[in-house]
């Protein structure tokens, strides 16, 4: 069976994911991701007809909470792990673009 | 320059943040103003091995609001991950729902934009209202706060994180500036009303994106002019303004460069709000490629029928229907019933200070001239001031039967909202009871008119002195009762004299 990702697409997936991949590992990884999706092609061979699509793995829904305000960590613990801070905040390098906030 | 039209194409992306007490997945205070930091927990901080789990509230603030905006509600809704990679939220992932959000195909009625100013007979038109298509409405959880500073870094506050966000899509039918301003007003309206988002501007709790772009008519074909997002804009001003500014740049673009929309060529712009014009932003190439997948960590929700109508149930009359329903049942102006409805609390009180006998108008001028104000001034609500709806009534009714003037009327109700007393008792202990007895009045006048015999003669002989000397006899009688005399009254006796 042929090659299902080629280095051009992993590395563009290596970007995405803020990852910085050697040459060997993009080599490895193309081999590794191809042969992945060659063994999720076999599903491929069940006749889905009929069958709903699946939106979570688990037969259950509606695990909720109620409204309640629990105690949080409090912003020295928060910060404690931190590599770096600035004051009460979490100090990171500079975000340049203005592609933040949800 | 040769002739065209255009017609301009607004749609908008509303977030609104919900007020629960807790955010969206973990038990942390949504709180404003706190120290930074301060409200987190390993959830939220996107520690490793953690698991959310969904507040309830949250997910019924937003049904309700999908019921508000007559949308169809589906028994089966999931959460999505959209991939993230900013340090305001640290998980590097937003969970979200992609494609079975909670709420969808639905549609808010806006008030006709501009409405108030219009005059004359184009009133019964801009009396209708305007339905704008709403696409869909789902659930994520907000980011937290970069703060940039002078420095080579960037600090962050991740308070903010994980509090539950609606967003809501409208359908592109809005057609500038001033609409998409009469729909957010019309939405922070029935938000509130419902009591599920204060909608407080200041404190980012509504945030706007609109998407525009132009259709051309030009030498009898038709242009679409790319399409911009204005990102992240916190005022109804700078909606407004960012949407005209944008309207007149793509014309002028286009008229430039003849632009077109094609794939691929949205662009992204902020708004600078000094300088009141619209900004490119540089995007990296892939930005948008938010991979959404399923959210192994969230199980599915399905919403039973009981579930859905429990909470149909906390649905009230929404704000623009009542203020529809105070002109034909009232009769008060279009704007004195937006005054009003713009508070729920505001238009309750109204409600039961009608119910108790006072009459609309009177009740309606009450509040919108003195009791607005004054809530205002103390920063609470019409309903806060320490004044019965039943006083107010009683107030009007007083008014209405010429006991007190309406400038007496609001020093009452000030005194009111002082002591809490009721109207007719404070009226007398300030002396502000108008003399309306005519026979009480009457002797008065006749004792005027016998001290100023100059006066009678020149109303007496008619021309211009007449009228003069009749507003100084008049004046004369107020002094005499310490303005206390119901001036119409007054007036009558003055003209029968003479009569």
């Amino acid at each position: 069976m042929g090659k299902k990702i080629d280095q051009a697409q992993v590395r563009k997936v290596a970007k995405l994911a803020r990852l910085e991949l050697s040459e060997a590992e993009v080599e490895e990884f193309t081999g590794q991701l191809s042969a992945i999706l060659d063994y999720v092609e076999k599903m491929n061979e069940l006749d889905t007809e009929g069958v709903e699509p699946l939106a979570h793995c688990l037969a259950i829904s509606n695990v909720l909470r109620e409204d309640g305000v629990a105690e949080s960590l409090g912003t020295e613990a928060a910060l404690a792990n931190a590599p770096q801070r600035d004051g009460e905040f979490f100090k990171v390098p500079k975000i340049l673009d203005g592609g933040s906030g949800a | 320059m040769s002739d065209f039209q255009h017609k301009v194409i607004v749609g908008l992306e509303i977030h609104v943040q919900l007020c629960t007490r807790s955010k969206m997945f973990c038990g942390c205070a949504v709180a404003f103003g706190e120290q930074a930091n301060s409200r987190v927990c390993p959830v939220c901080l996107g520690m490793p091995g953690v698991l959310p789990v969904m507040n309830k509230q949250a997910f019924e603030y937003a049904v309700l609001v999908g019921l508000a905006l007559n949308c169809e509600i589906p028994s089966f809704t999931k959460w999505d991950r959209k991939s993230y990679y900013y340090p305001d939220l640290p998980k590097n992932y937003q969970i979200s729902q992609y494609d079975l959000p909670l709420a969808k195909d639905g549609f808010i009625q806006i008030p006709p934009a501009g409405g108030k100013k219009a005059k004359g007979k184009d009133e019964a038109d801009s009396a209708q209202s305007k339905r704008i298509g709403i696409i869909r409405a789902h659930l994520e959880e907000d980011a937290g706060k970069n703060l940039h500073t002078a420095g080579n870094f960037s600090s962050v506050d991740l308070n903010r994180t994980g509090t539950p966000l609606l967003e809501i899509v409208s359908e592109p039918d809005l057609s500038g500036g001033a609409e998409a301003r009469a729909l957010a007003v019309e939405l922070q309206r029935i938000v509130r009303y419902l009591g599920v988002s204060e909608g407080d501007m200041q404190k980012g709790q509504m945030r706007f994106e609109p998407n525009i772009n132009l259709v051309i008519t030009k030498d009898g074909k038709e242009f679409k002019t790319p399409i911009v997002e204005v990102k992240n804009l916190n005022s109804f001003r700078a909606l407004e303004r960012s949407i005209d500014y944008e309207v007149q740049r793509q014309l002028d673009e286009f008229l430039e460069t003849g632009l077109v929309l094609e794939m691929g060529n949205k662009t992204t712009r902020g708004w600078d709000d000094e300088r009141e014009v619209t900004v490119l932003q540089r995007e990296k190439e892939e930005a948008h490629d938010y991979r959404y997948f399923p959210e192994p960590d969230l199980v599915p929700v399905e919403l039973t029928d009981a579930w859905l109508d429990e909470i149909r149930g906390r649905l009230c009359e929404l704000p623009l229907a009542r203020q529809v329903r105070y002109v034909e049942e009232y009769k008060l102006s279009d704007y004195d019933a937006g005054v009003l409805t713009g508070e729920r609390g505001t238009a309750d009180f109204f409600e039961s200070a009608v119910a108790t006998g006072g009459e609309p108008k009177r009740v309606c001028n009450l509040l919108t001239q003195v009791g607005l104000k004054l809530a205002n001034e103390k920063g609470c609500g019409v309903d806060e001031l320490g004044v019965t709806a039943q006083s107010v009534a009683d107030l009007a009714g007083m008014v209405a039967l010429g006991d007190v003037s309406a400038g007496a009327a609001a020093a009452i109700f000030e005194a009111m909202a002082e002591t809490g007393k009721e109207p007719r008792l404070l009226a007398d202990e300030l002396s502000l009871i108008q003399k309306s007895d005519a026979g009480e009045l009457e002797a008065m006048v006749d004792e005027v008119l016998a001290a100023n015999p100059q006066a009678v003669k020149d109303v007496t002989s008619g021309g211009k002195k007449s009228k003069k000397a009749r507003g100084f006899l008049l004046g004369q009688v107020m002094q005499k009762t310490k303005g206390q005399a119901n001036p119409k009254v007054v007036s009558e006796i003055i003209a029968r004299k003479f009569g």
